[in-house]
């Protein structure tokens, strides 16, 4: 820096009097506040001023080093370009298996399942509980059968693949191994992730099956199993981002993020592993919203507050194990049905804060999302985005580029100060299962949705085509159908499984299964073992939830 | 009357209009209660208050399924406070109870306080008296556990359960007046938390153990798990036979009317005084004077009652 | 006394996206209603039995994981069965511009969809009581 720090107060200080007094007069700012979407208020100007003496050695310093705040690799992108991994998934999997094919066509490098609401909650298509929701928002995996179909064609042992299921994340995972397994993949050889974020289900996204401390248990279970047993996969993928669309703000992501993440830490510290046995396989999600230099002060934080948990609070030894990886989604929640083209540059921008913030993974969203499950065109269009911010716009040229920026830095240093203040109020409930009991997380999030709400209604906040700038004219892209004739197919499959199954060996997985999850054991061989037997995915979390029982959330609005 | 008369063979959607009349002081609503008179008094009216956070809507979730498994039918009137800003309000207790609330003997409602200044409603002493008639064996009033209503439940019901949990941390809580005199059932809900076992101890502590021939009991329960839920259903029926063997019953029945005699000569009062012929502006004109000090309060009302002005 | 108008706010099926109904609730309670809550994971049976046990003047459905056009009918079918269907019945959520004259048909009086104002909502339902 080396700036006589007095001297420029005197400049700043002359500078508001002078040019700035002046300039008020003429023409006053137009608004009283200037706020971020999480509703920060933004000061007008940053200067060296901003940036405390020893705050680049003690806070910033360099990428692939600790605290990791530019980075977690040295050259980033100049060595390895960030994986455009499009979160998909609809009807039965042969449906999505196309959908596969397509996008790995055109450019994408990973793949992202997305599932139906019946799977993400452990039921079978043909379940009771399934009706009507079949394939409509992801593919309907009920058995090792549609798993096979999912990836049929697609080499798993090469393209590494991310599913996002929670509450039966283990039955899902056990299925892709199952899958691997029969195609003669070593498991060794598997790269992948499950989200299996269950912490963040009962603070926002609701997809809970059974009840927390059951949970948890299935979740250090599959950090065990996968330790020894699928080295390259990420058993986690803790989440922000659906906290962040459940109404959180910025600073909330962060801090409720970061903290399950502790929280798991501290699980499997409890159970008897050693953190540098699991931590680096954990991995992050973050939400890419509106506000571009929020977001990406967001996530520099979020390296540096991972970084510095690991290495001294929980004295993880690897430095592998204090990075911090993630991968981003640009934000749904922004996305308007009307005018939906506007979401394209919406959806770049935000892409753009992911890539500034150093993302090692990007799903940007289509512009039909905010209303359909993506159709081809809309999806292309997405991935073309990353594909220009990646090699049109130069900003993979420097490793973080805005590091040095005094509002960045200083953004960066604000949000981690209000997240370790969350941290404490966390903590003073005993930790995340006691405040998630006592519905502080949701009460937060519900209280930043509604003033967000608010803020919109008295036009405190513009969204383009929705308050202001508003058309008459309805361009709406063809939707897309899950057909009747596929759920009956699906159904077919389903039966036709159940009928030339081992009736046996089925029946003997479950009470095993039964047993090992009613005491202590690590569950993933016995689901593994239930999977092999071509048990469904309804039948296995049916056996669970006679054990665990069910989840009820405490209502708060 | 065709509402009454559905209401009596027990149909559900006859008591929601009927209790829906009374919230809204519909003008039938007075004819309809008076109807419904001969047909109540056998049911056993249980409340529940409590701070909140204590569990109360889960309790008594719990509670309608131990009461159905033993074949009673069972009705439920939550309570949730109305905003005075907005006279709105969220009616949050019904979502706690949705496991029971598709059983055909379980009628649930919920309703806001509307404004009422202190206590119950009237609306809510009338609205038990339609799941009386209806045939529910059991009614449980649940209360917003916060200020006067959780003494006033007290008035209306015949046994009352005060819901407490544990590591309130604040003692002066349960020390709180009125509380700790009308309880006839105590129980520290969420009793697998840490300090259930202090709670239980202080609460003893501070009860008397004899109230006229009633040990008030203290019991734990873990109402999300139905436990401690049974014992505390029999300790319900206990408390019910002691009233109809001693004759409290008869005395309880005398307060819960004086109350709502009290309660309606107030509203028919008020009701005469403000929407008689001038009635409205001399009540206006002598509410001027007292605001402006110029009459003090008591021989304002003595005015009123007289009909006389200034 | 003004009657005081009563709403269910329900969310049927497995979907647990529950920012928008939540937000509708509160702003139906600023605007001086009497708001239940259903919670998440409602059949439509349990949502029709709820509406008539607290005599409400409307029910508003949220389903944003596509399955409105099995679920939402279902309730206004419900409700005729059981002789109810004066109960005004209205959507919101992720549904395509295509959907909403069916749901129209089938009998959902209005279609909020992503970017809807409050206020419409709000309106909506005062006029639906009023009747």
């Amino acid at each position: 820096m080396g700036e006589n720090r007095e001297e420029l107060q005197r400049r700043l200080k002359r500078w508001e009097e002078t040019v700035l007094a002046e300039y008020l007069k003429e023409r006053p700012e137009s608004r009283k506040e200037f706020i971020t979407t999480s509703s920060v208020p933004i000061r007008r100007l940053h200067t060296p001023l901003d940036i405390p003496p020893g705050h680049f050695n003690q806070k910033v310093g360099l990428p692939g080093e600790y605290p990791y705040t530019r980075g977690v690799h040295p050259t980033m992108y100049r060595g390895r370009l960030w994986t455009m991994r499009m979160f998909s998934g609809l009807g039965r999997a042969e449906d999505t298996n196309r959908r596969f094919k397509y996008l790995i066509k055109h450019g994408e490098t990973g793949l992202s399942v997305a599932f139906d609401m019946p799977t993400l909650y452990g039921y079978d298509t043909d379940d009771d509980e399934a009706k009507g929701e079949f394939g409509t928002c992801g593919v309907a995996v009920s058995s090792l059968k549609d798993m096979e179909v999912l990836f049929d064609g697609i080499d798993i042992g090469e393209i590494s693949t991310s599913m996002t299921i929670n509450a039966p994340a283990s039955v899902i995972w056990a299925m892709y191994l199952g899958n691997a397994e029969r195609r003669g993949i070593p498991f060794s050889r598997l790269r992948g992730t499950i989200q299996n974020d269950i912490l963040k289900e009962y603070q926002a996204q609701k997809e809970w099956i059974y009840p927390p401390e059951a949970s948890m248990r299935l979740v250090i279970d599959t950090f065990e199993y996968g330790s020894k047993m699928v080295p390259q996969w990420n058993t986690i993928s803790i989440s922000g981002y659906h906290i962040r669309e459940a109404g959180a703000t910025a600073v909330q992501e962060l801090a409720f993020t970061l903290r399950n993440g502790i929280e798991y830490v501290q699980w499997a510290v409890d159970r008897g592993l050693k953190v540098d046995e699991f931590a680096p396989r954990l991995s992050f999600f973050f939400n890419s919203h509106n506000d571009l230099f929020e977001e990406i002060a967001k996530f520099r934080a979020a390296r540096r507050i991972w970084a510095r948990e690991m290495r001294e609070t929980f004295k993880a030894k690897s430095p592998r194990s204090w990075w911090l990886r993630f991968h981003t989604q640009t934000a749904g929640v922004s996305l308007t049905a009307q005018q939906p083209e506007a979401n394209i540059v919406r959806v770049a921008l935000q892409g753009l804060a992911a890539v500034l913030g150093g993302t090692q993974s990007l799903h940007t969203n289509s512009y039909d999302e905010a209303y359909q499950v993506p159709n081809e065109k809309a999806v292309r269009i997405a991935l073309r985005t990353q594909q220009i911010l990646a090699h049109e716009t130069g900003v993979v040229n420097t490793v973080d580029p805005l590091g040095g920026s005094y509002f960045v830095e200083s953004l960066t240093d604000f949000m981690e100060e209000e997240a370790y203040k969350y941290f404490d109020r966390i903590n003073r409930f005993g930790g995340c299962l006691p405040a998630i009991k006592k519905g502080f997380f949701q009460q937060e999030i519900a209280n930043s949705a509604y003033r967000y709400q608010t803020e919109i209604e008295n036009k405190e906040r513009t969204i383009v085509g929705v308050n202001d700038y508003v058309t008459e004219d309805v361009n709406v892209p063809e939707p897309l159908r899950i057909s009747k004739a596929s759920f009956e197919k699906q159904l077919k499959r389903l039966q036709s499984l159940r009928k030339s199954r081992d009736k046996q060996k089925h029946k003997k997985s479950l009470e095993k299964l039964h047993d090992v999850a009613a005491g202590k054991g690590n569950t993933m061989p016995a689901i593994l073992d239930a999977v092999r037997a071509h048990a469904t995915l309804g039948e296995i979390c049916s056996v669970l939830r006679e054990v665990f029982g069910t989840w009820k959330e405490p209502l708060l609005y | 009357m065709q509402l009454v008369d559905r209401l009596l063979k027990g149909d559900k959607r006859a008591a929601a209009k009927i209790i829906s009349m009374i919230e809204d002081r519909d003008a039938q609503a007075q004819k309809v209660v008076s109807l419904l008179r001969p047909h109540t008094g056998k049911a056993h009216i249980i409340g529940l208050t409590g701070p909140p956070g204590a569990g109360k809507s889960t309790l008594i979730s719990a509670l309608v399924r131990e009461f159905r498994s033993r074949g009673k039918r069972v009705g439920v009137i939550a309570v949730d406070p109305t905003s005075p800003f907005t006279g709105g309000a969220l009616l949050g207790d019904r979502v706690r109870m949705t496991d029971v609330g598709m059983d055909d003997g379980v009628y649930i409602r919920s309703m806001a306080t509307r404004g009422h200044v202190g206590g119950l409603a009237l609306a809510t002493y009338d609205a038990v008296k339609v799941l009386e008639a209806m045939g529910m064996e059991k009614v449980f009033v649940e209360t917003a556990g916060a200020g006067q209503s959780e003494v006033e439940v007290a008035n209306l019901a015949h046994t009352t359960v005060i819901v407490e949990m544990p590591g309130s941390g604040d003692s002066i809580q349960i020390l709180k007046a009125g509380i700790l005199e009308i309880g006839d059932v105590y129980t520290v809900n969420k009793a697998d938390e840490g300090g259930a076992e202090s709670m239980v101890t202080n609460l003893k502590s501070v009860l008397p153990e004899d109230r006229e021939g009633w040990a008030p009991p203290v019991l734990t329960t873990v109402a999300s798990e139905g436990k401690g839920v049974p014992e505390l259903a029999d300790r319900l029926e206990e408390h019910f036979s002691y009233l109809k063997k001693s004759g409290r019953l008869g005395e309880k029945e005398r307060i819960r009317s004086e109350v709502e005699l009290r309660d309606a000569l107030t509203e028919t009062m008020l009701e005469k005084l403000t929407t008689s012929k001038g009635g409205k502006k001399l009540y206006e004109d002598v509410l001027d004077k007292v605001a402006s000090r110029k009459l003090d309060p008591h021989t304002a009302a003595k005015r009123l009652l007289s009909g006389k002005t200034g | 006394m003004a009657k005081k108008i009563r709403v269910l706010i329900a969310k049927p099926g497995l979907d647990g996206h529950d920012r928008g109904a939540k937000v509708i609730a509160r702003a139906l309670r600023d605007a001086g209603m009497e708001v239940i809550y259903t919670g998440l994971r409602q059949t439509p049976r349990d949502i029709v039995e709820a509406a008539i046990q607290e005599d409400v003047d409307a029910i508003g459905l949220s389903c944003l994981s596509g399955a409105h056009m099995t679920l939402f009918p279902e309730v206004v079918k419900l409700l005729k069965q059981k002789g109810a269907d004066e109960i005004v019945v209205a959507g919101g959520g992720i549904i395509p511009e295509e959907d909403i004259p069916k749901l129209k048909k089938a009998g959902i009086k209005a279609v909020f969809g992503p970017g809807t104002r409050l206020e419409d909502v709000v309106k909506f339902f005062e006029h639906a009581a009023g009747k």
